[in-house]
């Protein structure tokens, strides 16, 4: 065995003939003075060889070249208050700024401000939309925050009443609802009886079933009647909303119809049922391999074709309809995805714990699959945000077409005003996606549970 | 219940369920029902759509493709003419006109978005900061604002024609677009393409050549360069032999417009950026997770094996990332064709422009348009699905 003392720690005093040999341990030094801080970052980052340097050069005059006038633009040349188009033209077009001036028209867009969050909705009702948003952000950003207590609640009040208060009051309410009182009855005593008959079946308590049956459809009646009553409001048609609004209706209906659209067509999808799987491929695979403009024409020219005489949908509702299938068959995708993604051993597990279908699915499987695919979720939430835009070819005023729409107006019509609109409506929409990608990443790390670290 | 099953013995019969608790009896119940149901949807639609035209006397049929469109139409690839050209000709092209800003687009954006992606990697602090924003805002500002800024915002920024911006050889751009030189080829310049093809027939054989002589006896041979050589210099030396039959068409001033050569309208332009620019952002994340997706070890291994940098990204790391990358990568490229139906905002002439759009309002035959024009946008993703599967089944890994 080697002794190991020797290589280790030399003995203090070693005789003459190893004298190159140091006999003491040096303390500790800093590293040289161009290899640490700022200094030793910037020859580590950015000048690291001479084809890096003259490559951070250049990016260096990139960005001379490009940010100070984009600066300039939008906010030292810009002008930020105003009355009419002279504020924001040069002399030579009639205005008051030098010639050869260019600069943002901040004053248009905050002239404008109210039509690009309400659209043409009077003013007198805005109070109605007002009321929406602040039940928007006030139960959706407690929701998000996974600290705060009462998740139940806020979602039941979410899923619940906010879509039901919401329709009362940007519409009016006060719908004919008497029709659709006895089709719903029918409905209600045939699920009653599939409940019974099933429990019959197993030979099971029928009465948890048909409770929950009962609470389903009880709830559906007091929807409909509520929807029913005369609040008093003022109808106001939806052809009259614009701007921020449309967007917010059009991709809150999207998102909330595409999830559990998706989730059943993944299912289905992955289904052993032959005639269910064919229905479901032939279903996701069309509308993926449509542009959604198609689809848009096709809702607004070829649904109403569909309908029986007399039956009509507005134009609005017809642009929700066309987004929500398209999106739900991309949300379909990214759920299968997930599905896939289990290992089959939680099948099988949850299997042989005797759970039923329905029970795997939503104690097992589904809670796994959906957190495994949060990410593509929430992308598929951005993409179809970033597409309620395409509505503004079909003739909706949403946000960015009431931004396209105001530049007709001669008010305030200079060079300058539509490259002004677009950017503002860039920076709207820049910080919605842009934050829901990062607040998905954030969900992403919370709830990864694997030990990849 | 399952309990109350697992009480009786073994030996026993199958406990007796009913028939609606019977799995396969249930399953085949449900899909009856579903299917009866979609097939009354579709029925009731056809029948309802039916009674609606009747009663807004539209006329149905195909018989339209073959009638006098008698629109203009602003880029045209194909001979077309306002006063006899057919809807069947608008079709064309219109598809023609889709095709091409998506293959221009393809090439732009694949380059832009390869290099966005490593320089995302880059250990240069500037550069990787300056790709990162670039891909963060493209991504998260809409498409058809893209297009709306680049074709009301910047486009219209352009000088006036009689004050083009002059590129010297490479031609005018002004607010009515980009005035090209047109190449005018003369006498004998067929036979320039032949060489090229020549060129490019020797190169391939060199190339195979070389490989399975290296595979035989370990000799390499730089078939890159000489095959290279074959495919350029072949029908270079062709071309000066023959005294270079080629002039330049060159755009020339004139008051309302520059005249001759090629003009790309500024539709063309201001859709080509945007789809590219945006298209390129999202090719960036594929490239840049395709690189990351390769194992440092297999780096490491090269390196260990005594590859090159140069040998290790050629034969380890490109190839194991480009399986990664080429799936995500046809879907982005699929995406960008579809999206090129965005220009009907603008009005550049593709399909659901001139087609869906134009010619939809002049006939009013929405269900024959829109099945047509949906049936082509299908076909493109059925062909690119069927090109990425074929791919995926020759790449995947052969697991032993």
């Amino acid at each position: 065995m080697i002794d190991r003392t020797n290589v280790t720690a030399p003995p203090e005093n070693v005789g003459p003939a190893t004298a190159f040999v140091r006999g003491k341990m040096l303390a500790e030094q800093a590293a040289p003075s161009v290899s640490r801080g700022p200094v030793g970052w910037m020859r580590e980052h950015l000048f690291p060889s001479v084809p890096q340097t003259i490559l951070t050069l250049v990016c260096i005059y990139v960005l001379y070249l490009i940010v100070p006038p984009i600066a300039n633009f939008m906010v030292f040349d810009a002008v930020w208050s105003g009355t009419d188009r002279t504020a924001c033209a040069t002399e030579a077009q009639g205005g008051v700024q030098p010639n050869g001036w260019f600069g943002a028209c901040w004053a248009y867009v905050g002239a404008y401000m109210n039509q690009f969050i309400y659209g043409r909705y009077p003013d007198e009702e805005q109070w109605r939309v007002n009321i929406v948003w602040l039940m928007f952000f006030g139960g959706l950003i407690p929701l998000l925050m996974p600290s705060l207590p009462f998740k139940r609640e806020n979602i039941a009040f979410m899923v619940l009443a906010f879509p039901v208060i919401t329709l009362i009051l940007l519409t009016g309410g006060n719908f004919d609802v008497i029709g659709t009182y006895l089709p719903l009855a029918i409905l209600t005593v045939l699920a009653l009886a599939v409940a019974y008959g099933f429990a019959r079946g197993s030979q099971s308590d029928p009465m948890p079933g048909l409770k929950a049956t009962a609470v389903i459809f009880a709830s559906l009646f007091v929807i409909v009647a509520v929807l029913g009553i005369d609040f008093g409001l003022e109808r106001v048609r939806t052809d009259v909303w614009g701007g921020l609004l449309v967007t917010m209706v059009i991709a809150v209906t999207g998102i909330a119809a595409s999830l559990p659209i998706g989730i059943a067509l993944a299912l289905g999808r992955r289904s052993d049922m032959p005639i269910v799987r064919f229905i479901c491929i032939v279903f996701i695979e069309f509308w993926r391999g449509v542009p959604l403009i198609t689809v848009l024409f096709m809702s607004s020219v070829m649904l109403p074709l569909f309908l029986p005489e007399g039956v009509t949908f507005d134009k609005l509702l017809r642009a929700l309809i066309g987004v929500a299938l398209f999106s739900s068959a991309y949300m379909a995708e990214v759920v299968r995805g997930g599905l896939q993604a289990l290992p089959k051993g939680q099948y099988e597990g949850a299997m042989a714990l005797g759970l039923n279908w329905g029970q795997m699915m939503r104690m097992i499987i589904l809670p796994q699959a959906l957190k495994l695919v949060i990410p593509g979720i929430v992308n598929t939430f951005i993409g179809l945000f970033k597409d309620t835009t395409l509505v503004l070819i079909i003739g909706l005023f949403d946000f960015l077409g009431i931004i396209r729409s105001s530049t007709s107006d001669a008010t305030w019509a200079t060079p300058v005003q539509s490259i002004t609109g677009l950017i503002f409506a860039s920076i709207i929409y820049f910080i919605f996606c842009f934050g829901m990608s990062r607040y998905s990443m954030y969900m992403e790390q919370r709830l990864d549970t694997s030990h990849r670290s | 219940m399952a309990v109350t099953d697992m009480g009786r013995g073994v030996a026993d019969a199958p406990p007796k369920v009913a028939l609606l608790n019977n799995p396969k009896f249930r399953s085949w119940l449900f899909q009856i029902l579903l299917g009866v149901a979609v097939a009354y949807l579709v029925y009731s639609g056809w029948v309802n759509m039916n009674a609606n035209l009747q009663a807004a006397g539209v006329a149905s049929g195909f018989g339209f493709l073959g009638e006098n469109a008698g629109f203009s139409v602003a880029q045209s690839l194909i001979d077309y003419d306002q006063g006899t050209s057919s809807y069947g000709r608008v079709y064309v092209v219109g598809v023609l006109n889709t095709l091409i800003v998506a293959v221009v687009g393809i090439v732009f954006a694949t380059v832009m978005g390869f290099l966005l992606g490593i320089a995302r990697l880059s250990n240069n602090w500037i550069v990787s900061r300056l790709a990162t924003s670039y891909v963060e805002f493209a991504r998260n500002v809409p498409l058809l604002l893209q297009i709306f800024i680049w074709y009301f915002g910047v486009l219209r920024l352009l000088p006036q024609p009689r004050d083009s911006l002059d590129f010297g050889p490479l031609g005018l751009l002004n607010i009515r677009g980009y005035f090209a030189p047109k190449p005018v080829w003369g006498d004998g310049s067929a036979f320039v393409l032949y060489a090229l093809i020549a060129g490019i027939v020797i190169a391939i054989g060199v190339s195979r050549w070389s490989y399975r002589r290296q595979m035989a006896t370990g000799q390499r041979f730089p078939s890159l360069w000489v095959g290279l050589g074959a495919a350029v210099g072949l029908p270079l030396v062709v071309f000066l032999a023959l005294g270079a039959p080629l002039t330049w068409d060159m755009p020339v001033l004139g008051g309302f417009r520059p005249s001759g050569g090629m003009t790309v309208i500024p539709e063309f332009i201001a859709l080509l950026v945007a789809l590219s620019t945006y298209t390129a952002a999202f090719i960036a994340e594929i490239v840049r997770a395709g690189i990351l997706g390769v194992s440092k070890g297999q780096s490491e291994a090269a390196h260990a094996l005594g590859l090159r940098q140069g040998q290790n990204l050629r034969l380890v790391v490109i190839p194991q990332a480009l399986r990664i990358i080429i799936p995500p990568l046809t879907s982005q490229y699929l995406n960008l064709t579809k999206n090129s139906s965005l220009a009907v905002a603008i009005a550049y002439p593709e399909l659901t422009s001139v087609f869906a759009g134009t010619a939809l309002n002049q006939t009013g035959q929405a269900v024959e348009i829109i099945s047509i024009t949906m049936l082509t946008y299908l076909t493109f993703s059925l062909l690119t699905s069927a090109f990425m599967n074929w791919y995926n089944a020759r790449v995947a890994l052969v697991e032993r």
